[in-house]
């Protein structure tokens, strides 16, 4: 006979209304790693998608994400030269803000070459881009249906959109638009009219748009990348940076703050969790101290009472992580942010469960083994 | 008498039981000696503050006794100390209490209430299940079994404990004020039940009461006062069937 689920079967409601409590408290801390994951995910994804092997930027700097990267247009020709590199292709990176569908909303701009590394690596509607100007690919977050037009840039260029990506957005948040290199450096470098013709007027020199973030390139399987990268940086002018010093720099660096940020949000309500789970068990257990003391009168040894309160505590926490859990994957899409699960921390976040639910029972525990058997004599009804 | 022909079921010799010391000491218990034979009803009586309960936990082995000796089913379990280890498996095994009040678990239905101390014994599940609703049929609450316990009237909740008090087949049976929560007349069908228990089951009963209307439900009356057994009342009538039985 299994008394812990008969004491739960016979006081079910209160059990299924302290379980839903804890398990918005647990799918809190589940939403924590998906957002954690997701902050990670988002802030690589787009030094992946390039699908680099190096990231040729400015010299001294550790462009194009982590810091702001100018180097010339030209700068794809001397690198596609250089031995060992199969492919290459110019980058610009931006952030824009453009009205859609009447609201404002923030796009984070890639301009890169057709044909070239550096453009959209997963298209999930429409097609590639095309032509030279004017196409745009943008993330299915921005709210914008294939064939509908963006106004962009000082100038209002319009750009219709031909193909939509999935779950492409920065570590901010902002969705992922493509656009071709050369439309890029005129939205990022070419000066409004007014400022045009006030540049003209005093006899300054026209500036050039050829000018580009990164270059990334393609090494050959053959020749390692570092040795390419040593190539590349003896020009004073650039530096080159591995896919992988890449990943460590935005991981690591980039979004160390929001990571350290996040992982002490998360441990903040562990702690809480282990709080509150401890104070409902002992609550719980208070109120079969006359149950508890009948028990051990009639000739319960300890186990059955340990037994019944682990027991207890293990289905508070193994429901709440599980309804938890459900809860956190009903209402995904609707949440603001990517939040991205790795089995590994969803499991983590089972075992912390359990080792809380485990460590919270010890007060229950205490209290029941010190019940006096001699309470059941105890006049109260 | 009874003791030269049957052994005593409950021995106590010279058991006194103090709490605190020096001048804060009280001596709840003197100097006790008892005996209570098998199919024997007893009753405990005396003022509030004589010392009936702590007798009675001393003899269910809750309380440990200052000095003294206690002899179970021919075992000696207290001699100035604690000669049994395990006392709640002592208690599981060879005594059965009834409550004042019931004390069922408010989580298991009746039949479970019963059968728990059957499993606590290491009786298998259905065999638990299938003796616990004989004895509920014994009782006459059979028809109640799957009934919890706040669905219970008094009367048929005291049955319930009294068949669970009785599960193991206990050789010694402790009441604590059984009759107390039940009207007169439920009160003497209590006590004619358990006077039945003791002859069926060849057990000694240990029945603290002050209700006067029950005495001549019993074979034998000690009376406490401060502690000290202060007379042993003539059998009842019952004690010549009880030997026989």
């Amino acid at each position: 006979m299994n008394l812990a689920y008969r004491d739960i079967k016979h006081n079910f409601l209160r059990f299924a209304l302290t379980n839903f409590g804890l398990s918005l408290l647990l799918g809190i801390v589940i939403m924590m790693t998906g957002v954690y994951g997701g902050l990670i995910d988002d802030a690589l994804r787009q030094a992946r998608a390039a699908t680099a092997d190096l990231w040729v930027v400015q010299a001294d700097t550790k462009g194009p994400f982590a810091e702001s990267s100018r180097i010339p247009g030209d700068t794809r020709e001397l690198v596609s030269r250089v031995y060992g590199v199969e492919r290459a292709g110019a980058v610009t990176y931006q952030s824009v803000q453009a009205e859609l569908n009447g609201a404002p909303h923030r796009l984070f701009l890639i301009g890169f070459e057709l044909g070239r590394p550096g453009g959209p690596s997963k298209i999930v509607a429409g097609r590639q881009i095309l032509r030279s100007h004017y196409e745009i690919i943008v993330d299915r977050r921005a709210g914008l249906a294939l064939d509908q037009e963006v106004p962009l840039g000082t100038r209002g260029h319009k750009f219709t959109v031909v193909g939509l990506m999935q779950n492409e957005v920065t570590s901010a948040g902002d969705p992922v638009a493509y656009i071709t290199l050369r439309d890029a450096q005129q939205l990022q470098f070419e000066l409004a009219p007014p400022s045009t013709r006030r540049e003209q007027a005093r006899g300054g020199a026209l500036q050039s748009n050829d000018q580009i973030n990164a270059v990334i390139a393609k090494v050959s399987p053959y020749v390692p990348a570092s040795e390419v990268a040593t190539s590349l940086s003896r020009w004073k002018h650039l530096t080159a940076l591995t896919q992988a010093q890449q990943e460590t720099m935005l991981s690591q660096v980039v979004i160390e703050r929001a990571r350290k940020q996040q992982l002490l949000i998360m441990v903040l309500l562990v702690i809480v969790s282990a709080v509150i789970i401890a104070l409902i068990i002992y609550t719980m257990t208070m109120d079969k101290v006359r149950s508890i003391a009948t028990l051990k009168f009639v000739g319960a040894p300890d186990r059955t009472i340990v037994g019944l309160i682990i027991q207890q505590a293990l289905s508070l926490g193994i429901a709440g992580y599980l309804a938890g859990l459900a809860l956190v994957f009903i209402f995904r899409p609707y949440f603001p942010r990517r939040l991205v699960f790795d089995p590994e921390s969803v499991a983590a976040v089972f075992i912390i469960t359990v080792v809380i639910c485990l460590i919270a029972s010890l007060l229950g525990i205490r209290l029941a083994l010190k019940v006096d058997p001699a309470e059941a004599l105890a006049t109260s009804g | 008498m009874v003791g030269e022909t049957r052994q005593a079921v409950v021995s106590v010799e010279r058991l006194s039981k103090y709490f605190g010391a020096g001048t804060a000491r009280v001596d709840a218990l003197i100097d006790i000696n008892m005996d209570v034979y098998p199919g024997q009803v007893v009753g405990l009586m005396g003022p509030s503050g004589s010392g009936k309960t702590t007798l009675l936990n001393c003899i269910a082995c809750i309380l440990e006794p200052s000095s003294g000796r206690l002899t179970l089913d021919g075992e000696v379990v207290y001699d100035d100390c604690w000669l049994k280890a395990d006392l709640r498996r002592l208690r599981l095994d060879k005594i059965g209490f009834i409550f004042q009040y019931p004390n069922l678990l408010p989580f298991l239905d009746a039949t479970d209430n019963v059968a728990v101390v059957l499993q606590l014994a290491g009786l298998g599940s259905a065999a638990s299940l299938s003796h616990a609703v004989e004895l509920l049929d014994y009782l006459e609450v059979g028809h109640r079994k799957h009934a919890l316990p706040k669905q219970l009237s008094g009367g048929e909740a005291q049955r319930v404990a009294i068949a669970r008090a009785l599960a193991n087949r206990p050789r010694i049976i402790l009441a604590d004020e059984p009759t107390a929560p039940l009207d007169s007349q439920r009160a003497r069908i209590v006590m004619d039940l358990l006077r039945r228990i003791a002859i069926d089951q060849n057990a000694a009963i240990i029945c603290v009461t002050h209700d006067e209307m029950i005495l001549d439900r019993f074979d034998h009356i000690f009376r406490l006062r401060d502690g000290r057994l202060e007379t042993e009342a003539p059998l009842g009538p019952h004690l010549e069937t009880a030997i026989a039985g």
